[in-house]
């Protein structure tokens, strides 16, 4: 471009490099524009590659295959009893995680003593990739839903208990020395203080374990499993049913999304007065 | 003076070291403070003004010496001495009344009451109409007006305050400052308060000590004989400036020797 009068092609590129300022706001509309036309896009390249032929339905099923297997699925009623386990077991074990860990973690988090006893085994179990425990569990449990529950306990036992004794470590010191100087006891400020100062990022991070615990589906439901949506998976691999694959992750994905938003819900209406709301 | 409320005798304060040597926060310390009365403490930085305020507040216990409030000797925290943090530190699951009725909540103060004293200490500072408002809806001058009604609604003997109004920004610092005073005029606490601004010491303090750099003693201590009520324009008065310029030469000797 000619020196003097900036050429449209630069003006254009300087336009654009506002935008790319590290950190900066963009204009809600562009932000909400953009993020359809993500959204859009991948859709679009999805049915260009499939329905132009692309790529072979044994790799990529087309949107229409896959809604129509998953209404088929749905018919039989395989769909809702896969689903309907997985739930189950991903619920189950998170629950029974979340129940132990929450107090082990503000424990483990507020007082020294209880730190220096279980951090070194929670740092070293919380490594340990939970499918090489299946084989251990199978021998402990055996192979029904509970090792399945298992698996997911400890896939996400160990995080949370790390998570959770950070948040409570993290609660202000002067949050609790406000209160013994306003005439609270010790338990006082353990119960009144510690404990609702942890709960917004107790919320959260059981939302985010609850996310992991999707995640080790398939490691939990795959050894001798009869239903489930990772056996589903697992399953249709055999026959190279690439749709049946689809409609399983697709399942996970719409709970996993669900479950997340609810979890958002929640944390508004338990703890209207969280900063995080 | 009025006859001593607290009392500080001997106070040294030494912190072991993880490693190396022991660091003497606080060396033989003394100080007074009468009822009624407003005390400052200035220094410089890390002097251990705030290690002073916790050693009262009985939130860590001194190396050597002892403190008595009323002639009894302070052994742990307890309601008797609340304390006004530079932090925010209202509980952000409680509304402002549920912060102000805290401690009486604790004491088992009938809710009738509760609200009725509540009340009475919102309206002190000025906070009507956000009594239902969670401590993220507020500015930071409103959170430490409601830290403040907090702490008298318990009827403390003595107001610990720590740099309460660091954090504000120098218009509304000022506006908390007179708040403060006018509060004083109607409560008489006695309020012990550390600062490293001067002419906040000056203008609240019916006394002003001046604390020595790292080991924190008393390097001297400054009566402020200016009148009360005492509104903002005092602090542009020559016998006010005469004081900072004493209180100034005072501080820049220790910043000097601290280097």
């Amino acid at each position: 471009m000619q020196g003097g009068r900036p050429g449209a092609g630069r003006r254009f590129l300087k336009g654009v490099g506002e935008y790319f300022q590290p950190q900066e706001a963009i204009p809600g509309s562009l932000y909400r524009t953009i993020m359809l036309t993500g959204g859009l896009g991948a859709v679009v390249l999805w049915c260009i590659l499939t329905y132009g032929g692309f790529v072979s339905p044994l790799f990529l099923p087309s949107p229409t295959d896959i809604l129509r297997t998953g209404v088929e699925l749905y018919r039989d009623g395989s769909l809702i009893a896969h689903t309907r386990a997985s739930t189950f077991v991903i619920f189950s074990g998170w629950a029974l995680a979340a129940v132990l860990a929450v107090p082990l973690g503000i424990l483990m988090g507020s007082f020294k003593v209880v730190e220096a006893l279980i951090e070194p085994v929670v740092d070293f179990v919380r490594y340990l990739p939970v499918s090489a425990l299946i084989p251990l569990l199978i021998l402990y449990i055996g192979i029904g839903t509970a090792e399945k529950i298992a698996v997911i306990f400890i896939g996400t036992f160990f995080q949370l208990i790390l998570l959770v004794a950070d948040v409570s470590a993290h609660v202000s010191k002067d949050l609790l020395d406000a209160a013994y100087t306003l005439g609270a006891s010790r338990s006082h400020v353990i119960t009144r203080i510690l404990i609702p100062a942890t709960l917004p990022g107790v919320m959260d991070n059981l939302r985010i374990t609850m996310g992991w615990a999707w995640t080790y589906l398939v490691v939990a439901e795959l050894v001798a499993a009869d239903r489930g949506l990772g056996y589903l998976i697992l399953d249709s691999m055999r026959g190279l049913f690439t749709d049946r694959i689809f409609v399983g992750l697709m399942v996970i994905g719409l709970l996993g999304l669900a479950t997340d938003q609810f979890f958002k819900w929640l944390h508004r209406v338990l703890l209207p007065w969280s900063p995080k709301v | 003076m009025a006859a001593p409320k607290l009392v500080l005798r001997d106070i040294t304060m030494v912190y072991p070291a993880r490693r190396g040597q022991a660091i003497t926060a606080i060396d033989r310390l003394s100080l007074q403070v009468g009822e009624r009365e407003i005390v400052s403490i200035v220094g410089p930085s890390g002097c251990g003004k705030s290690t002073l305020l916790r050693l009262v507040a009985g939130l860590i216990r001194p190396t050597s010496g002892e403190i008595l409030l009323d002639g009894r000797r302070v052994e742990g925290p307890g309601a008797d001495r609340g304390m006004v943090f530079q932090s925010y530190t209202l509980f952000p699951w409680l509304t402002v009344q549920g912060n102000v009725e805290f401690g009486l909540r604790l004491r088992g103060v009938g809710p009738e009451e509760r609200r009725a004293i509540a009340r009475r200490y919102i309206e002190l500072v000025g906070l009507v109409g956000f009594e239902n408002a969670y401590p993220k809806e507020l500015s930071g001058g409103m959170m430490q007006r409601v830290a403040i009604a907090r702490v008298l609604a318990n009827d403390p003997e003595v107001l610990l305050m720590d740099e309460p109004f660091g954090a504000l920004d120098a218009q509304t610092r000022a506006l908390m400052q007179e708040l403060l005073l006018q509060v004083w005029e109607k409560t008489h606490k006695t309020i012990l308060f550390v600062t490293h601004d001067i002419d906040e010491a000056i203008f609240l303090g019916d006394r002003v000590y001046v604390m020595t750099a790292r080991p924190g003693r008393i390097k001297e201590e400054i009566p402020v004989p200016l009148p009360r009520p005492r509104a903002l324009e005092v602090t542009t008065a020559e016998p006010f400036m005469a004081i900072k310029r004493r209180v100034l030469s005072l501080i820049r000797e220790e910043i000097g020797s601290a280097r």
